[in-house]
């Protein structure tokens, strides 16, 4: 008899179908985790004010404050100035709706505070088999743990919130199996790089990826997160990676996580997730992992991309390319290690947690960011930021000539007053190069931790391997 | 929501690949508590020069173009982020409905949850429409059908419930709403609780 094999995604989904879906109506799906943030709320929480609803399931609620906010350092929180009225006034709203909603808020106050997608796993909250949810389209990051997470807009904030369900249709699967041993200086950052450069930034409009293959078990949790951070910029709107024993590892002990009895049975459930041996996608991609090397960005989209050693491609008469490389002040054919730089950025949900700061770190122990290079430390949370500090990696940066900053966003977006200046180009460990992300007409280069620390040594765009082996 | 049943209107065409939310609407403006009056700053980095200065060269500035409710763009346009502000500046600057031969995932739901129509047509019709700005279009909601000037029909993919909620101007949140006792029960019976 054949068999009918369930992949991972299969799994989560059919166990939070309330109401299953038909050709006229999307299926009910229902939602363990709502994590909230002050850009993607106000409006929804205005709706529930206007309609006199409650939030249904507060305890299913998990706020924190991580865009609009300052990372300037500070003694004391209450010396916080938020940059611009709205953003003040955004953090306020942010500060009554939880109050006055019931909903547990790790703000300025909180030792817990952080980027959204950071405290989420850091408190155990995001686990295995979960479906996660959030107005950030980053959310695609919990799916590290073999949860179903995705980005949501602000009215589906309000519809979760209300009835903690989303009316859904069923995504279709694609699985990205990359095998192979990554080479010493080829992180979790770069093979997904070189994943959006094969597959396009809309090669996974439509899917669910599940991350498969040896190189993508071989990642610790940080890794894992990175990669399934930028499934969206592949255009799906979730990635995730089945849950083993490194997951597992990762959550023991941390606090929303079941312990005792609850934990031996949290386990068992957990360990049946994976997609069977007979389980069909719709479509499956390979990479060699092995083959990888460090990955920059040139363009003006994640998929524009190419290893650090080699050239500014040719548009080849592409409008929108040509357009990109404008923008970029790109030429054809230079050199990527000929290309200057002017702000090196280390954060964001993609690349600032503790292990992407001690590459960072270990990389700059003992040398000076370049002389006209302004570099930007801002760990992923408040916890990673005191584990950095207990580990020295602070004094690392900070005798190197870097900034070490209060968690946050930060110039990922710069929604915050951090920018980068227009014409200015920035080595980013963030997820997107877009045209202004980083500020007004400033160019974004992105990059691993690896690479971002090489380039603030150098002054240019540069390869990291030379410093790991010499240091061999 | 108000229904939106047919949208007849002159084209406007963008025909930029990857447009992605950043340049519908720079995360800078995205500080407001509200959702109205983002119109203003749509696409703002494309419409005005660094000095705050129109930018004569983008076409939504070009006066031929003003009042046009359906916009032309290129291939994967609404990648990037899930700002649903993306949307709300696009419709409160006068654009209905967005053509495209591929609309991002996230953007295309937030689209159709403010009454925003998305459009997705094959790469020969989006041609056509590239190559002729300003034409009379006519989109109609009802059979999901796209009319060119010269009278062809092309049909173009919509989810039925998305259809309907548009032609009805049905607020989704009341249809989940009245789901309550079937959520209840999920919530009673799944064999563990998160």
């Amino acid at each position: 008899m054949p068999q009918n094999g369930r992949t991972l995604f299969d799994k989560v989904w059919s166990q939070h179908v309330v109401v299953p879906e038909t050709d006229d109506t999307p299926a009910i799906l229902y939602i363990d985790l709502h994590l909230i943030h002050e850009v993607t709320t106000p409006q929804a929480f205005s709706l529930l004010r206007e309609r006199g609803l409650r939030v249904r399931r507060p305890d299913l609620t998990l706020g924190t404050m991580d865009h609009s906010t300052p990372t300037v350092p500070v003694r004391n929180f209450r010396d916080l100035a938020i940059v611009g009225e709205d953003a003040a006034r955004q953090v306020g709203k942010m500060q009554e709706n939880c109050k006055e909603f019931g909903l547990e808020l790790h703000g300025f106050d909180s030792p817990n505070r952080g980027i959204v997608h950071v405290i989420g796993p850091e408190l155990g909250a995001t686990q295995p088999g979960k479906t996660i949810v959030c107005g950030d389209s980053h959310t695609s990051t919990h799916g590290a743990f073999g949860a179903l997470a995705f980005g949501i807009g602000t009215t589906e904030v309000g519809h979760v919130l209300a009835t903690q369900c989303l009316l859904q249709r069923k995504p279709k699967t694609l699985a990205i199996v990359i095998d192979g041993e990554l080479q010493t200086g080829v992180s979790a950052k770069d093979l997904i790089l070189a994943t959006i450069g094969q597959i396009g930034v809309d090669g996974g409009t439509g899917h669910v990826i599940e991350y498969r293959g040896s190189a993508i078990r071989s990642l610790d949790m940080d890794g894992r997160m990175t990669v399934c951070n930028m499934s969206i910029e592949a255009g799906a709107r979730a990635g995730m990676i089945a849950p083993d024993d490194t997951t597992f590892e990762y959550l023991r002990g941390r606090p929303r996580c079941p312990s005792g009895a609850a934990w031996e049975a949290a386990l068992q459930r957990w360990r049946r997730l994976a997609s069977d041996d007979d389980a069909h996608f719709d479509r499956e991609v390979r990479v060699d992992g092995s083959a990888l090397s460090p990955m920059v960005t040139f363009g003006t989209n994640p998929g524009m991309v190419v290893p650090v050693s080699d050239a500014v491609p040719d548009h080849g008469g592409d409008p929108s390319f040509r357009k990109a490389l404008n923008y970029m002040q790109m030429e054809p054919g230079k050199a990527i290690s000929d290309i200057a730089v002017d702000v090196v950025f280390v954060g964001s949900c993609t690349n600032s947690r503790l292990s992407d700061l001690q590459q960072a770190a270990g990389l700059l122990r003992g040398k000076k960011v370049a002389s006209g290079v302004r570099m930007l430390v801002v760990p992923g949370s408040q916890q990673i930021k005191k584990q950095a500090e207990d580990a020295g990696l602070d004094e690392i940066f900070l005798a190197a000539g870097a900034e070490w900053r209060e968690s946050g966003c930060s110039m990922c977006l710069g929604m915050n007053g951090d920018t980068v200046a227009a014409g200015k180009l920035s080595v980013s460990t963030s997820n997107r190069n877009f045209e202004g992300r980083q500020g007004v007409g400033a160019r974004t280069v992105l990059a691993s931790p690896l690479t971002a620390a090489a380039s603030a040594i150098e002054g240019k765009v540069a390869d990291p391997r030379k410093y790991l082996e010499a240091n061999r | 929501m108000k229904p939106v049943t047919r949208i007849s209107s002159r084209s406007v065409v963008l025909n930029v690949n990857d447009v992605d939310t950043d340049q519908i609407i720079p995360a800078r403006f995205l500080t407001t508590t509200s959702r109205d009056g983002l119109g203003k700053n749509l696409f703002y980095d494309w419409r005005y020069a660094a000095d705050g200065s129109l930018n004569d060269g983008f076409v939504l500035n070009d006066p031929q173009f003003a009042n046009c409710r359906i916009l032309v763009a290129g291939n994967n346009f609404g990648c990037g982020s899930s700002r649903e502000h993306a949307p709300w500046a696009l419709l409160d600057f006068g654009l209905q409905a967005v053509i495209s031969t591929e609309i991002a995932d996230i953007f295309r739901g937030n689209a159709l949850k403010n009454g925003l129509l998305p459009v997705v047509v094959d790469p020969e019709t989006h041609g056509w429409l590239v190559d002729h700005p300003a034409a009379d279009l006519q989109i109609d909601v009802r059979d999901s059908s796209l009319t060119l000037p010269d009278g062809r029909k092309v049909h173009y993919p919509i989810d039925t419930f998305a259809r309907f909620c548009l032609l009805e101007g049905v607020d989704q949140l009341g249809y989940l709403q009245n789901n309550e006792k079937a959520i209840t029960e999920f919530e009673e019976r799944r064999s563990w609780k998160p």
